[in-house]
């Protein structure tokens, strides 16, 4: 309420101003001038603040970079992102250059040749030598950036290694999952529609769809069930249209099996369908330094975006396909933790939350989701641990021993019998990866 | 066709004298009026209610961003307890909020705002026509954009709130209700009230490019148009050819919402169940988004651009340096918009060596642009300048569109874009060289032009307080947004309060809603100014700003048809300005080049 008083307070010290420019306005008229003439005065004024407006301007820009500089985005934790920032480095320079020099030009001349009845403007329409350098000063400054800028982002979406690992990120509303492969090295293929409770990433198995079509079933017979009942029209319509769905979708499953089946003729033993089982789901997002690792993502429901700051790495997640950013750490979260500009950068935010009783922080890598989502938008997030590639080698091997489908259950006792993280799988498309 | 079209203009002029003595309704003269310089004003002042509401929205975010999840009575007040409990803003309504401040800034303020007014008021007057080429299609362009303010207006009150799904509406999430409630009945009505919008826009713009190629008074070569109607022309044609392309996008997405069809649907399980859907791609709606999206950011900006170039010559007393220059960047410029698009979608997953085609292509953008920043500058250099309200706005939009054009091009590097994508770098990015250019260049016209539109003068002093206070401001908010950005924040979100990364500078979000209050406070200056004017402001002469071009030619009063006599001939372009040999500073258009003169 005080808040609202306070805003009312503002509203009418305006309109008082606003009162008093028309007193004045009226006096002068008394006084035998127009008001709306621009007298001598005011342009010598506004001259004096088109000088005084860059000194501001720089002030406010150097304040920002003094008190704000050091806490930006600290050292790229990527090879990847070690370039970008030598470019965005080299741009820096360049923009500031032309920021200031432009902006000194723009000002100094507004504010140097105000009016004066006594001069008269330069007659000068057009100059072509003067236009001709400043078409091909830029161009030629462009020129160099484009290249350095392509020359760069050739190198960081350039196809990864063929040896390099991949594993995947999977968003849905409004949290991500990551899903590493098992002992045979490949990631399995993923079908939306096999999507389930205990399959969240939509492996595909031959367990997996078999689990579906029996879900799909049951429900079907307590709908018809229903149906046989005495109820509502509305609700009657409501059942068949259930139906009507179910069917479609049991539909598709069964010929999912059927290109399942085909895949494995042709293909054998290196078609995706067979290399799901062992697939590793996990809500533990690790990345080894110094490999690179292909990150493939999906999505289960609408757009996301997989934004890494710290290794300057970002990728859509779209539904219906797979998008990929490959990726390799340099520094491993713990010696991130170490780094003395990291640690000047956590000790001032630990002094922020010291100062509003929040718990400290310790520093790690996030994942962020960076597209519009919905209302959690803004809190889906993971962490992201970078590991020796011996430490994330023994992580892996011991993740293994929780695959999303363990080779002794079948598909009535899926992941409950690992227990645990282990056995989240995310969701899936219909596209296959390998 | 020149000769042509003053024919066919002298016998609107014969027909115009009889018409003229009809006594005109009220409803035909304020109402559905076709006379252009009304319509202009309609435009004018619709905008201009619309600009408040998005700035009062875009308050009650910033406080929630300044101070996250504390209680506002200002945001109680205008949400009530369904959408701020106790004055907290809820997190649907914060998205719901920024969705619609950015659509109302872009399309309605700076589109048909910007456009509308300025485009209509001007084109007949600086060209040399008694009206736009059909008063009707113009006067239903202004009833269609206000049809789709109310629609849009009206969106706000449904169930499940309006449209949040962000300005760009990006579908899956703007497809389906069930991904947030916004996507329901608000969705609906945004692509409803865009419909009108867009058909508003192609009646417009059809109107004004048949106007300037056809109606130009005998002696208004191409070449002889002040660089208002270049930018306005070039404006036109940027939104015949992109809008269409927004509808189709538009309409395949009321599709795919009603009728389960599945152009950017596929595999998607939400809410517990597979969607039937399957085939479609969201990218191809960001491709179609964008084809019209970058155009519009110029449609947006060009006609700033134009009527700056006319305000600064006409103050700093100076020929606009580089006059053909300027028509060839906004030549250039105008075709470079329309194979850029794929900047906005570096991160879609698109083949990178498409990405850099459109690294090449948008990089080339910068020419013309920084031709047109050294050409205002210039201008400047030994000018005689006269600190108009509207001068000073036109040289802030030129420090604006510097700063901005600048981050371009890092945003414009993919492998940079990588980083700063959908940050706040890039909110700061787009605010200041779009939002701020073109308000700037909005406010410059207003300024500039208020004598001819009410045949009033607004008041100088609360102009510059108004500028001096408004350009201060639009640096606070933005500038440090580009510092939040860098450290690698994302936008769009309703707190940073979830993880502590950014504890260290979200601080600075505070600096920036203090200034946008009072930046906004500002705008209420400006709003008592115009208003109070059009009633109090003293008289108006015919050339308050010793003026060369056509509109400066009609009298103070509003006639239909312009010109009481037959439309002056043109003879000389528009700037010249402290011409050697001329006793004053100005010479008009119309006045006949002296023997032996050169035109420029
Ligand atoms: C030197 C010229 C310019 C360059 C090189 C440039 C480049 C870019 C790029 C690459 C982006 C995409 C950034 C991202 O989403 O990560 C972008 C965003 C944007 N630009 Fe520019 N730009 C320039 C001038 C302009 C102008 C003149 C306007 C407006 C009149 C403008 C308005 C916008 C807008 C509205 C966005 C935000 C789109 C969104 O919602 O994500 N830009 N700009
Ligand atoms: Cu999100
Ligand atoms: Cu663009």
């Amino acid at each position: 309420m005080t808040k609202l008083l306070i805003l009312i307070v503002v509203v009418l010290g305006i309109l008082a101003v606003a009162q008093l420019a028309r007193v004045y306005e009226l006096t002068s008229k008394l006084r035998g001038k127009r008001e709306e003439e621009i007298f001598d005065a005011d342009n010598r004024m506004n001259a004096t603040l088109m000088w005084l407006f860059p000194i501001a301007y720089f002030g406010f820009f150097l304040w920002l970079v003094m008190a704000y500089g050091d806490k930006m985005l600290p050292v790229a934790a990527s090879t990847q992102g070690v370039d970008t920032d030598a470019l965005m480095n080299f741009n820096w320079w360049i923009l500031i250059i032309t920021f200031i020099v432009t902006n000194i030009l723009l000002f100094y001349f507004a504010g140097k040749y105000v009016f004066s009845k006594d001069r008269r403007a330069y007659w000068q329409p057009h100059n072509n030598k003067l236009e001709l350098a400043w078409t091909i000063a830029p161009a030629a400054v462009l020129a160099v950036i484009i290249i350095f800028g392509l020359n760069t982002w050739q190198n960081i979406t350039a196809p990864a290694l063929p040896d390099a690992m991949s594993m995947e990120l999977y968003a849905k509303q409004f949290d991500w999952t990551a899903r590493y492969p098992g002992n045979d090295g490949m990631l399995g293929a993923t079908d939306y529609r096999v999507i389930s409770g205990e399959n969240p990433l939509g492996i595909v198995t031959e367990a997996t769809i078999n689990k579906r079509l029996e879900e799909i079933s049951l429900e079907k017979a307590d709908t018809e069930k229903e149906l046989g009942g005495l109820i509502a029209d509305s609700r009657r319509e409501e059942l068949e249209h259930r139906l009507g769905y179910l069917d479609r979708i049991a539909a598709r499953i069964v010929n999912l099996r059927m290109v399942m089946a085909q895949d494995i003729k042709t293909k054998g033993a290196a078609s995706a369908y067979l290399h799901g089982a062992d697939d590793v789901v996990t809500k533990d997002f690790m990345l080894p330094k110094g490999r690179e690792t292909n990150i493939l993502i999906r999505s289960r429901d609408i757009i996301h975006s997989a934004y890494i700051p710290h290794l300057r790495i970002q990728m859509n997640a779209v539904p219906g396909m797979t998008t990929s950013m490959k990726v390799t750490p340099t520094i491993t979260t713990d010696s991130m933790r170490t780094i003395a500009e990291v640690m000047q950068q956590v000790d001032e935010i630990n002094a922020i939350r010291a100062g509003k009783g929040q718990s400290p922080y310790v520093f790690d890598y996030l994942l962020l989701c960076n597209k519009i989502c919905g209302a959690a938008h803004y809190n889906m997030q993971m962490t992201l641990t970078v590991t020796t590639a011996s430490e994330f080698d023994a992580w892996l091997a011991e993740a293994n021993k929780k695959p999303f489908e363990p080779a002794s259950t079948n598909a009535e006792q899926p992941a409950a019998a690992d227990g645990g993280i282990a056995a989240m799988p995310v969701n899936g498309n219909d596209s296959s990866t390998n | 066709m020149g000769a042509h079209a003053h024919a066919a203009n002298a016998g609107h002029a014969a027909g115009h004298h009889e018409h003229h003595h009809h006594e005109e309704s009220f409803v035909s003269k304020w109402v559905f009026s076709q006379d252009h310089k009304m319509i202009g004003k309609q435009f004018l002042v619709t905008a201009i209610f619309m600009a408040w509401v998005a700035v009062i929205m875009s308050l009650i975010f910033r406080l929630q961003l300044a101070w996250p999840n504390e209680g506002f009575a200002f945001t109680n007040f205008f949400l009530g307890d369904k959408w701020a409990p106790g004055g907290v803003l809820d997190p649907n309504m914060y998205l719901a909020l920024v969705t619609i401040h950015g659509t109302i800034m872009v399309f309605f303020v700076l589109t048909g705002g910007l456009s509308g007014t300025f485009a209509n008021l001007l084109i007949p007057l600086q060209v040399g026509a008694r009206d736009m080429a059909s008063g009707f299609i113009n006067m239903l362009s202004y009833w269609f954009f206000l049809l789709s303010s109310v629609i849009m207006l009206a969106s706000l009150f449904v169930e499940g709130g309006p449209a949040s799904a962000g300005w760009t509406i990006y579908p899956p999430l703007s497809a389906l209700p069930k991904a947030i409630p916004g996507s329901g009945t608000g969705m609906t009505l945004w692509l409803v009230s865009m419909t009108f919008f867009i058909a508003s826009s192609l009646m417009g713009g059809l109107n004004y490019v048949v106007t300037i190629l056809n109606l130009r008074t005998k002696g208004m070569k191409m070449t002889r148009m002040p660089l208002t109607m270049w930018a306005i022309f070039l404006t036109a044609v940027l939104g015949i050819l992109s809008f269409p392309v927004l509808l189709s996008a538009a309409l395949l997405l009321l599709l795919d919402r009603t009728l389960n069809t599945s152009f950017y649907l596929s595999d998607i399980h939400l809410a517990g169940e597979a969607l039937e859907q399957t085939g479609g791609s969201p990218v191809l709606f960001q491709h179609l988004f964008w084809f019209l999206g970058h155009p519009e950011v110029y449609i947006v900006l060009l006609p700033a651009l134009g009527i700056t170039s006319e305000i600064i010559s006409t103050n700093a007393r100076k020929p606009i340096f580089g006059y053909r220059a300027m028509i060839g960047s906004i030549l250039a410029i105008g075709f470079l918009s329309f194979i850029v698009w794929g900047h906005h979608m570096f991160v879609t997953g698109m083949n990178p060596f498409l990405g850099s085609v459109f690294v090449a292509t948008t990089l080339l953008i910068a020419i013309p642009s920084a031709v047109k920043v050294f050409n205002y500058i210039t201008t400047l250099w030994k000018g005689n300048i006269i600190f108009t309200p509207a001068m000073l706005f036109s040289i802030g939009l030129v420090a604006t569109f510097i700063a901005g054009g600048l981050t371009g091009i890092i945003l414009a590097d993919s492998a940079l874009d990588i980083a700063v994508h959908d940050t706040y770098f890039v909110v700061a990015h787009f605010h200041i060289v779009m939002g701020m250019s073109a308000i700037f260049g909005m406010f410059a016209g207003i300024y500039h032009w208020f004598p001819k539109m009410y045949g009033k003068m607004m008041n100088t002093k609360l102009g510059y307080a108004h500028f001096w206070v408004t350009f201060i401001c639009a640096f606070g908010v933005f500038f440090p947004m580009h510092f939040i950005g860098l450290a690698g924040a994302p936008r769009r979100y309703y707190s940073y309060t979830e993880f502590p990364m950014f504890d260290s500078v979200v601080d600075l979000n505070i600096v920036v809603t203090v200034f946008a209050i009072i930046g906004a406070l500002a705008q209420v200056l400006f709003t008592y100014n115009f208003f109070y004017s059009i009633y109090r402001g003293p008289k108006a002469v015919q050339n308050p700003w010793k003026s060369n071009t056509l509109e400066w030619t009609t009298p103070v009063e509003h006639i239909h048809g312009n010109w009481p006599g037959p439309i002056p001939t043109v003879h000389r372009w528009p700037y010249d300005y402290s011409k050697p040999g001329k006793t004053e500073d100005w010479v008009s258009q119309i006045t006949p080049l002296d023997p032996g003169e050169e035109e420029h």
